[in-house]
Order: C-alpha cells, then structure tokens, then sequence
C-alpha cells in the first residue's frame, strides 16, 4: 500500500503528463481524439481528494483547463466534419500529389473571384509625405563637398596593385566584352536568361564577381535588366551592340541584393 | 422619383467606399457601412449588386464566424465584411496580367486545399514539403512567404499555417475541394 506521500507525487506525475499531452496536441495541431476526455476525468477524480496544498489545486485546474481545449477541438473536427467542405484529407493530399500543376491552376481559377481594390492616396500618407519632405535637407548640404585629406605621394608598381585588386589582371573593358559575349551565348530562344542563374557561381566570391560585371554589362549599355516586381524575377537581356542610353530615357538605379544567404537558397534550389 | 433619386445617392456612396482602398486592407464593415448609408443598407447593396452583375462583379459578404444558414440578423451583417469582388472567372491569360504565373496559382491552390483538408491549420513544414513536389525548391519559401503576405494565409508563433482574409474573401472554399476531388489523376 503506497503511503500518501507516495500517491500524492505519482498523481502530481500523471497530471504533469495530462498536460503536456493536451499542450502538444493543441500546439501540433495533432488528432485531439488522442485523448480520451474519459480516462483524463477518471484520473482527476481520483486524486482530486489528495489535494491540500495551492500548488496542488492549480495542477489540478491547469489539467482540467487543458482537457477543456482540447474537447473544443474535438467539437469543432466533429463540426468541421459535418460540413460539405469535409473530404478525407489523405484522399485530398494524394489528389494534390497527383494533379499537375496546370490543372491544379485551372481548377483554382474556377473557385477564385479576386477582390476588385483601388489604391488612393490618404490623409495619413499625404501628412507622412509632408512631414519626410519638410525634414529634407537643402539639396546645397547634402551634396556638401567632403574635405580631401593630403597624403604623401609614393611609387607601387603595377604587380602591387594587381595583388591589392586596385588594378585588373586584364584590362576592365575587354573583360567585360567576354562577360558579354558568355551572356549572349547562354541566354535562350527568349534572348534572356535569370539573374540568379547567369550570375550564381559555386562559390559565393566568384558570384560577387558575376554580379559587378554584370551591374556594368546593364550600366554600360550591353544588356538590359527585365524586372518582374509581382513574380519577384529578374532577366538579363543582352543587347546585339551596347546602347547609349544615356539621354535616350530616364534611367533608374535597380539595387540588387546578392547575399550570402540569397546565394545558398539559390545553390540550394540548383541542387534539388 | 424621389425615392429612386434617394438610393441613386446612396448606391454612389457606396461604390466609392466599396471600390477604394480605406483601410489596409480592402473591403468595409458592416458597421462602417451603416453609419455611412444607413440602416437600410442592405437593401442599397442589394440594388448595386444587381447592377454589378452585369460587369460580371458582386458583393461578397464575410462573416466574423461560419456563414449563417439561415438569413443572417443586422447585427451578422454589422459585424460582417463586405467586398466587390469578380463574379465569374479569370483565364490563365488574365492572371499573367494580374502579376500571377501558373506556379504561383497552382502552389496557392495545393496550400489551400491541403489546409481545408487538414481542418483549417497545418504545420508550414508539411507544406512547405507538399509544394516542393511541384515547385523548384527556392521558390517555395518565396511563395509561401508571398501568399502570407497578400493575405491568403496567416502564420502564428508555432509556424502554423491558416486561411486567412483574403482566402475567406476570395475564394470558394467548397469549390475548390469538390473540383479537386473530381479530378481524374
């Protein structure tokens, strides 16, 4: 026969896991008829009349309060079940596994009616524009001259600046030119070819490379950036011959993000 | 004549709130649109409803709970959301222009149904697997990351994934599932 100290620890442990139970099928969103709501009651009831102390009351309540949640969750899978939109969900996933995805397409577009919405500018945007324009600073002070610094002149030879990166191996433009050329060669029927895929390399260095002499490839006028916000994609297109572009358009700075994490998704997603 | 004057009046007001942008999401309440039009402003959705038929647009109504079976109280309608959405359907064509590619729907429409078919919340990483099946594995998270933030679904601190506003108001849940289900594959 267990003395009263030893039933009181082993109901507190089979409340404990009560809890944990119910806890993780409410936050795992696992099938709560895992619990028997019988079984839970049966256990409460008969350690209930061991309990003297607080503590042991709030584990007593926190065990029932979960049981709670968890026939909540029961009620609405029996309500959810009841409803026309209740199909087996492995009869589903192995429907979407096997639809392709065209069809899967075409059979959203018959079950989708896209909000009508216009966009206008508001109170509150016109206040915040007002406020960000008043603070602006003179365009005077913020193109002030920056005070160059007077060094000592000295000599490097040409090998010097080669190992510090100041000067090129090979001269920029013709490095450049056969950047160019690769572009044309690997761009498709389209006469274009994704940012990622021209300028991902297998080392994330060689990718900071690509990416420089691309930004000059699209700012000398030797290829074009085809940006697509929505779809969030970027094509390169190469010209047949650089175009001046300068005074032909208004041109626009397009900052690109060539992180070390955008480089590993982008490996990741070659790789798979 | 001067009732018909009298809800030509409020049938404007009430475009304009329904079409443009107020809040940051789309849409009025209820509430919003009683204070504006009246308490008879059922009846003017109705008439615009009727006249939106025609362009092949309709006022949709989103309950705060489950739709109603029977014909929903004032306060229901209160508390509801009320959209212009379209009334029949988009071609593929047309949703390129909407900024929408066939990946894009079609991962939509996986993420959707396989969360109906899960009782309305399933794990982001059990889905996030479901769409690796069809899409280049980069463009899931980009997706994914994409419908929550337009809306379609909701993502809580225990990466659950849900349906959410937009969801709700654009898309016919119980079509969906029944087409899905008639396909052959």
């Amino acid at each position: 026969m267990p003395s009263k100290k030893q039933r009181k620890k082993l109901g507190e442990e089979r409340l404990q896991r009560i809890i944990d139970l119910c806890r993780s099928v409410e936050e795992r969103g696992l099938d709560p008829f895992i619990v028997d709501a019988d079984d839970v009651i049966a256990v409460v009831r008969e350690y209930f009349p061991e309990w003297e102390l607080p503590e042991e009351f709030c584990l007593d309540a926190e065990a029932i309060h979960q049981l709670a949640s968890i026939i909540k969750l029961q009620s609405d899978w029996i309500k959810h079940r009841s409803t026309s939109l209740y199909a087996d969900p492995f009869l589903l996933e192995e429907k979407i596994r096997r639809t392709g995805k065209e069809e899967l397409a075409n059979i959203f577009l018959k079950a989708w009616h896209p909000i009508v919405e216009l966009e206008q500018i508001s109170h509150n945007s016109l206040a915040e524009a007002i406020k960000y324009w008043q603070s602006l600073l003179p365009l005077s002070e913020r193109w002030m001259d920056f005070v160059s610094l007077k060094t000592e002149a000295g000599v490097a030879t040409r090998e010097e600046l080669v190992q510090q990166r100041i000067l090129a191996e090979k001269v920029f433009s013709e490095e450049l030119e056969e950047f160019w050329e690769e572009l044309k060669q690997r761009v498709g029927d389209e006469g274009k070819v994704l940012y990622w895929d021209f300028v991902g390399a297998d080392t994330y260095s060689e990718t900071l490379r690509r990416a420089y002499l691309t930004s000059f490839l699209v700012t000398y006028g030797y290829t074009t950036l085809e940006v697509h916000r929505l779809e969030e994609e970027m094509f390169l297109k190469p010209f047949e011959k650089p175009k001046s572009l300068v005074g032909a358009e208004q041109l626009v700075s397009i900052p690109v993000s060539v992180s070390v994490e955008e480089w590993m998704k982008w490996k990741e997603g070659k790789q798979g | 004549m001067k009732r018909k004057s009298y809800y030509a009046r409020k049938i404007k007001r009430a475009v304009h709130l329904l079409f443009y942008k107020h809040h940051r999401k789309p849409g009025v309440k209820g509430w919003e649109l009683k204070k504006r039009l009246g308490a008879d402003y059922p009846k003017v959705l109705n008439i615009l409803d009727n006249f939106l038929e025609k362009l092949d647009l309709q006022i949709k109504t989103v309950f705060e709970e489950e739709k109603p079976n029977e014909k929903p109280t004032l306060e229901e309608l209160n508390k509801a959301r009320f959209y212009v959405t379209l009334k029949g359907e988009l071609t593929p064509k047309e949703t390129k222009l909407c900024g929408w590619r066939i990946d894009d729907i079609a991962g939509l429409a996986m993420a959707i149904s396989y969360i109906i078919s899960k009782k309305g919340r399933a794990p982001r990483e059990e889905v996030e697997k479901l769409l690796r099946d069809k899409l280049p594995g980069w463009r899931v998270d980009i997706n994914l990351n994409r419908y929550v933030r337009s809306g379609y679904l909701a993502e809580d601190e225990n990466k659950q994934l849900y349906l959410d506003w937009r969801t709700r108001a654009e898309v016919d849940q119980n079509v969906l599932v029944d087409l899905l289900l008639e396909t052959e594959s």
